[in-house]
Parts: C-alpha cells; structure tokens; sequence
C-alpha cells in the first residue's frame, strides 16, 4: 500500500502495549481513514478503541520495538512531532465533565487557543465565532455546573473547533448523554463535516451512530476483524453477535422477520428500503 | 440539581461591584494593615466610620455582614474577655485570684473586639462582592513579582481556578455517592460522634477515587488541547482598571491620613 494524499490517518502494523502490563491491546492493526470520512470504530469494551484515539494525536506512542507506523495527513507520528499532530486532531472525550477546563463557557472554548499563545482580540472573535456554529453563544459567560451534558460537549466541540483541526475524534462522546443530546450532538458535527470537510472518527457502542459513518471498522481484542460500509457489517449479524455487539433496529426486524418466514432480499437494508418493502408486501398479501 | 454558590458571592451591581477585583484586594489588604494604625477612640471610630461606608456603598442588606460575623462571635467574645481579665496596669477595679479587670484591660478589650469586627466586616465587603474566580485573578496578579524567585505563579493561577470550577462537580459526586449509600440502608444523621464519623469513610473513598479518575482525564483532555505549560500561553480573561478603583485609593489614602493625624504618637 502506498502512501496516499487522499489517507486522513494511516495506521500499519500498529502495536500497542500498555506499560504496566505484559499484553498488547493492540496486536497488529492496520487501516486507513479516508479524508473527509466518517469513520466508526466498533467493538467492546476493552477492545482497543479509546486506545486508537490516543495513539492517532500522540497521546500515546505505539511499542518501541516494532514496526508500527502511525500517518497522520501525511506526517508519521513521533514523540517529537505529537504538538504539531495535535494542531490537526482534536478529540471531544467521554465524560462532558472532565473535559471542560475553563471555568466559564467562553474560558473553556478559549482554552486551546491561549495555549498556541493567540492574540487576545482574535481570540475574542473566534470565540463567538465557533460558540455561534454550535448554537451555544448565548451561553458565553455561564458556569459548567449550570449546562447539562449535551451542552458541555457542545462546549468541547466548539472549544475544538476553535484551533481548526482537520481530524475530530469523536471517543464516545455521546455515551453519557440523553437521546436527545445525543441526535443534537451528532446533528452539529454532520453539519460541521459537511462545512468544513472535516474528517470523523467516532468510536462508539451506539449502534445508530455507527450506521451514519461511511466505513465501520470493528474492533475484536486488540484485531481488526472487519471494515466496510455500515450496510454490509450490520448485516453480518452472526459475527457481531459473536464478539457481542449489538445489531440496530432495522437489522433485529429483518432477523425476526426471517424466523416468522417472511424473508426480506437481502439488498433492502436501510430503514427506508425495509419500510417501503413492508408496504409493498402489505398491499400484495 | 440545584445551583451550588462557591464562597459567599452575591450578585449586585453598586459601587463596590464595578472595582476591579486586583484593587479591591489590595485595599481589603490595606484596610486591614490600616486597622493596627488606630490606637485612640478617635482614630478607631474613624476607621469604624470608613469601614461602615464601605458596607454601605456594597448596597446589600445588614443581615449579610451580620452572616460573616455571627460564626466568629464567640471566638471575637473569647479573645476580648482574655485581655478583660488579664491585662492589667492602669486603675484596678476588680481583682480576684489571677483574674483583674483593669482600665487597660477594659480599653483593650473594646479595642480587640472593634478590630477583629472591622477585620471581618472589611473581608466580607470583598468576598460578598467579588467571585471567587475574580478573587483568584487578582490573587495571581498580587503574586506576580514572586516570578522573579521562579515561584510558578501561571501554573498555581490554573491549577485554582481548575480547583474552584471542580467544586460543585465534586459536591454533586458526592451527593450521589450519599444517595448510593443511603440507599444500602447507611444512616449518616443518626448515632453518636463515633458512628458518625465513620459513615463518612464509605464517602470519601469513592470521591477521592473518583476525583483522582477525574484529574487524569483533565490531563489528558487539557494535553491533547495543546497545554504544555505556561510558557507562551495567552490569556482570554483579563481584569481592567476603572475609575472606581481610583476613588476606593483615594479613599483609602483620605483614611490613612486621618488615622496618622489623629493617632497618639
């Protein structure tokens, strides 16, 4: 495989152990983010995906004595260059809480650029600026105990979005929150991918955000087991419930479908095409 | 959930409120250094005075002030009768075993329960008018010139006002670690001393478990923002000066020049 321009992120034969311990969590993984991608990473807990996010913005270096490669737009990641590597990626966290540094919103959204030492004028302009794209700018001077979750990783985004990344990862940061913080969440970064061709990387358990990505890449103790679109991984419904994932809605209905004998083609498999089946099949019986 | 206040900021918006918090500290400290200059019933009700216009330029209500005194009361009562029934020298009017109570004495015990008043009166006007984020702004900037002796002032700056935005999260940890307590059936309202005492050991273990997890995703959220260190970092939040600020010094500068007039030399 050669080196691409059009590659976000390349890993190739990545390992990665922890120091405190004697197994690797990541054996030998090798894939490849497409820019302007949504890319999930899927699997269980303890599989390897927050490690991922980690080692693509340096947080983490991959084993020493291997050949583990990490490309990140082009640049390989090293210990000397994770400062410029994490100018490009920013990561929006888990917890809403442990995330938000600033002690009110527009400290918080300000403080990636006071660490690149940004003039504070300009900074006052960004701030609006990325607060007003994630509908947040009403809320400049309120405290973090007064948002609720979705609010505070609404805050992450914008802070992220402030020193302008091409990468966002997205490490299970719609897990804590309620559906609807959920959908907004997912709504802003469409919106925002689509605007400033921003490439996704969302590692998640939710099964719904994992079907809007371009490419599901799933994780299994460590091993890439399987990347594709979301269509054909959902519809592998064996293998996932092998390594214990769940399957989305549409998936479960075609499977109980099948038991009771109505069997759907197997090229229906979005929730629209499924509808419009059953309608059809409705008129027929 | 509730909204939890830190320290004892009231919003308002007279006089006092539009000082910035850098000047309002240095005149708090001040104030109080000026409070030792008194040493007469002349230079004391001075500052009493200046002390109470002060109070009264915060526009809040009495009962406030009375809040930031009421918890100190006995330990102000405490102190003024030491040096009622220890000090002597002057006229004695009573004496019995090693107590007596003196004209010194009685003169300075008024003297210590006026001071120790004015102390804590003068620290609330600041702490009531300026939150606890802007105290720690002008506490950096009072700290500043320690950079000379490679004190990190930039990095105990943050590391307070991270301390400070952490503690109603940490309040409503807690709290939901009490619920899940309780609902096992502990009791942390009944019993004595004892009991008591150790029910709280089934919190604070899941807290400080809990916020030492919290510190290490902070670190690693504030490294991949790009944090390392203050060397070169800008700042989104600054203090400005305003007119207000030049008045309070005058003021002050007004008191200290009466008090050095009007003291026994």
């Amino acid at each position: 495989m050669s080196m691409s321009n059009d590659n976000a992120i390349e890993f190739k034969h990545v390992k990665f152990t922890y120091p405190d311990s004697k197994k690797a969590v990541l054996k030998d993984v090798n894939f490849v983010v497409k820019k302007g991608s949504w890319t999930s990473l899927i699997g269980h807990n303890g599989s390897g995906k927050s490690t991922i996010s980690k080692l693509i913005n340096g947080l983490l270096l991959p084993d020493e004595n291997s050949d583990s490669k990490i490309t990140v737009l082009g640049t390989n990641v090293t210990a000397e260059n994770i400062w410029d590597i994490r100018e490009k990626v920013g990561i929006v966290f888990q917890n809403p809480d442990n995330q938000f540094v600033g002690a009110t919103v527009g400290d918080d959204v300000a403080f990636g650029l006071e660490n690149r030492g940004v003039p504070r004028q300009e900074m006052i302009k960004i701030v609006r600026n990325v607060l007003s794209e994630v509908g947040m700018l009403e809320y400049i001077d309120s405290e973090p105990a007064n948002l609720s979750g979705g609010q505070k990783q609404r805050i992450a985004i914008a802070g992220i979005l402030a020193v302008e990344p091409q990468i966002i990862i997205l490490d299970e940061s719609t897990s804590m929150l309620d559906p609807s913080g959920r959908k907004q969440i997912l709504k802003i970064i469409i919106e925002l991918m689509k605007k400033k061709q921003l490439t996704v990387v969302s590692i998640t358990h939710d099964i719904d955000e994992a079907n809007m990505a371009d490419s599901v890449i799933v994780l299994n103790y460590g091993e890439i087991i399987d990347q594709d679109s979301p269509v054909k991984i959902f519809n592998k419904t064996t293998m996932l419930k092998q390594i214990g994932l769940d399957i989305p809605f549409t998936n479960k209905l075609i499977l109980a479908l099948d038991k009771s004998g109505v069997s759907v083609p197997q090229n229906l498999r979005t929730k629209d095409e499924l509808k419009q089946y059953l309608c059809q099949l409705n008129l027929k019986i | 959930m509730s909204k939890i206040i830190i320290g004892r900021y009231i919003p308002g918006d007279s006089l006092v409120y539009k000082m910035d918090p850098r000047g309002k500290l240095l005149i708090t400290i001040l104030f109080i250094w000026a409070i030792f200059l008194a040493n007469n019933p002349i230079t004391y009700a001075i500052i009493t005075f200046f002390c109470f216009l002060a109070i009264i330029a915060t526009g809040l209500k009495a009962r406030v002030f009375w809040n930031g005194i009421k918890p100190l009361i006995g330990l102000i009562f405490f102190t003024s009768l030491l040096q009622l029934f220890f000090m002597t020298g002057g006229h004695v009017f009573w004496h019995w075993w090693i107590f007596s109570i003196s004209s010194y004495g009685v003169e300075n015990a008024i003297y210590i329960f006026i001071r120790f008043t004015l102390i804590i009166l003068i620290s609330t006007v600041m702490t009531v008018t300026t939150m606890p984020l802007e105290i720690a702004d002008a506490m950096e900037w009072l700290l500043k010139p320690l950079k000379i002796f490679k004190v990190p002032v930039d990095e105990i700056a943050l590391v307070i006002s991270i301390a400070l935005r952490f503690v109603p999260t940490l309040f409503d940890e807690t709290l939901k670690i009490m619920n899940a307590q309780r609902s096992r059936g502990a009791d942390f309202n009944d019993g004595g001393l004892i009991k008591r005492a150790k029910a709280i050991a089934p919190i604070l273990v899941p807290l400080f478990i809990h916020s030492l997890e919290t510190a290490i995703d902070l670190s690693t959220a504030m490294e991949s923002r790009g944090y390392r260190g203050s060397a070169g970092r800008t700042k989104y939040r600054v203090l400005n000066w305003s007119k207000y600020d030049l008045i309070s010094l005058a003021y002050f500068i007004l008191l200290v020049g009466l008090l050095l007039i009007f003291r026994t030399h």
